[in-house]
């Protein structure tokens, strides 16, 4: 049925109908719509689920580890301050291999204070061993619930859904919210790897000594390794069944383009409309909207690279002293490759700034005027 | 209350053999935390009123009831002197150890 609804609530049907058993969560804007529309759902029994109130985002990841190993699905949702704040936890959710999934707003971190979206928070995890999937749409948000679920409990791997605060998490847009008995059909039962048990009881990850730690690392590490073609399978299945497919990144009009934008979240869709404008302009651009941040699409990223003239690489973030972090990533995937073009990295869209056609059109500029970057970070919009 | 039984020592030979997390290594057994103690508890059994509070209070598990009276084992105690500390009739002296 098709529904006009906000990007948090369709986090909240993503999972409602993935039938999450267990939702322990705290609110912070600009998540509170998603926990609170689940909280509504338990109430009045529309999904079948234990919502747990707690104290602190800590206690949220706290709880959602504890219901995870207990086997039930298990999902949540946060933001900013309050992802930090569980940042020891998803190292024991990933350690544990804990395939919970949680809804990321992107918001930026304090101080000053911000509620806008920037991807600071979300990025400062990249080294957690979560999956994270970066949207740009109300019912990508929601298809990448129910498939999250799906690959997180394969390989025991949790994930994060992603959204920009405001510019996706408030905005409202026509979402088909599929039927329940086919989601059921599609999305089966939570079967664990691990179980806590009173029949066969057991101390989950103890005192691990320089024996057995190292080959837990690596068996997390390869088992990430089969997430991408796990990705496409699930997106495969998904589109059968739903008819929309979802890719690990979203080309748009890349095949001939003399400078194609490497963009996630909202931006990317920005960017698709940039890139319209561009061309009415005779400049053949194009896009490439990162999707999956991890597990990195190495192989997607370098058969864009291939056939982009230059590639810019467009950050709502940074990593202080070095550069945007997506813009380290690409670079460092397409080092040594005998037909890597110049890529130039952008950083823009701080704290909320909107992130404008006409930035991409600066961009563009910018990259096509020059044979090889000349600065370490090109700023755009800066009030200088 | 009572001693765990000892049990071997769990070691995999290659990443395929273990399970995604670690469970139930035991690896506290085979780590021999006595050696760390510098005072060592010392209970006064004919002052002893059997209230069991020194066992506890023990973070580390480390006294048992034995015959109704509190055992110290001495291969895990780490000397911390808790027991000493709550035992209300103080008959627990904390002792140095003389190696």
């Amino acid at each position: 049925m098709k529904k006009v609804i906000m990007g948090n609530h369709a986090l909240s049907y993503g999972a409602m109908l993935g039938r999450a058993q267990v939702i322990a969560a705290y609110p912070i804007t600009p998540q509170t719509q998603v926990v609170e529309l689940l909280s509504e759902m338990c109430a009045n029994k529309s999904l079948d689920a234990k919502f747990i109130k707690v104290e602190s985002e800590h206690s949220a990841m706290a709880a959602s580890l504890g219901a995870s190993l207990a086997g039930a699905r298990t999902f949540t949702a946060t933001s900013s301050q309050g992802l930090a704040l569980m940042h020891e936890l998803l190292h024991w959710a990933s350690g544990g291999r804990l395939p919970v999934v949680m809804g990321n707003i992107n918001r930026s971190m304090a101080p000053g204070w911000s509620i806008w979206t920037d991807q600071n928070d979300s990025l400062s995890e990249r080294d957690t061993g979560w999956m994270q999937f970066y949207c740009a749409s109300n019912q990508e948000v929601l298809d990448t619930t129910i498939q999250a679920f799906k690959v997180s409990e394969a390989l025991a791997i949790p994930s994060m859904i992603i959204l920009d605060a405001f510019a996706l998490s408030h905005t409202y847009e026509v979402v088909d919210v599929p039927d329940q008995d086919k989601v059921d059909a599609y999305l089966p039962p939570f079967k664990p790897a691990l179980k806590l048990s009173s029949s066969e009881p057991h101390a989950f990850g103890g005192l691990t000594s320089p024996d057995h730690y190292f080959e837990l690392r690596y068996k997390l590490q390869k088992d990430m390794e089969k997430a991408p073609a796990l990705i496409d399978k699930t997106a495969l299945e998904f589109e059968k069944m739903f008819g929309r497919r979802l890719e690990q990144v979203e080309e748009y009009l890349c095949d001939d383009a003399d400078i194609v934008f490497v963009s996630s979240g909202t931006a990317g869709y920005t960017a698709r409309v940039a890139v319209d404008q561009l061309r009415q302009k005779g400049i053949k651009a194009g896009n490439c909207r990162v999707r999956v941040f991890r597990p990195f699409p190495f192989k997607r990223i370098r058969q864009v690279a291939a056939k982009a003239k230059r590639l810019a690489v467009v950050d709502r973030n940074i990593s202080y002293g070095c550069h945007g972090i997506f813009y380290q990533e690409v670079k460092s995937a397409l080092y040594g490759g005998a037909d890597t073009p110049p890529i130039f990295g952008f950083i823009t869209g701080l704290g909320g700034r909107d992130i404008t056609p006409g930035d991409f059109g600066e961009m563009a500029d910018y990259a096509l005027s020059k044979n090889k970057p000349e600065e370490e970070i090109v700023w755009i919009g800066v009030k200088k | 209350m009572k001693k765990q039984k000892p049990t071997e020592k769990i070691v995999f030979k290659s990443e395929k053999e273990m399970p995604l997390m670690v469970m139930s290594l035991g690896s506290m057994l085979h780590n021999k935390t006595g050696a760390w103690r510098n005072i060592k508890p010392v209970v006064d059994n004919a002052h002893c009123i059997q209230c069991g509070i020194c066992w506890k209070f023990c973070p580390d598990m480390s006294i048992y009831i034995e015959n109704e009276f509190p055992v110290v084992d001495y291969v895990y105690c780490k000397g911390c002197g808790i027991c000493a500390e709550e035992c209300p009739t103080k008959c627990i002296a904390m002792v140095e150890e003389e190696k």
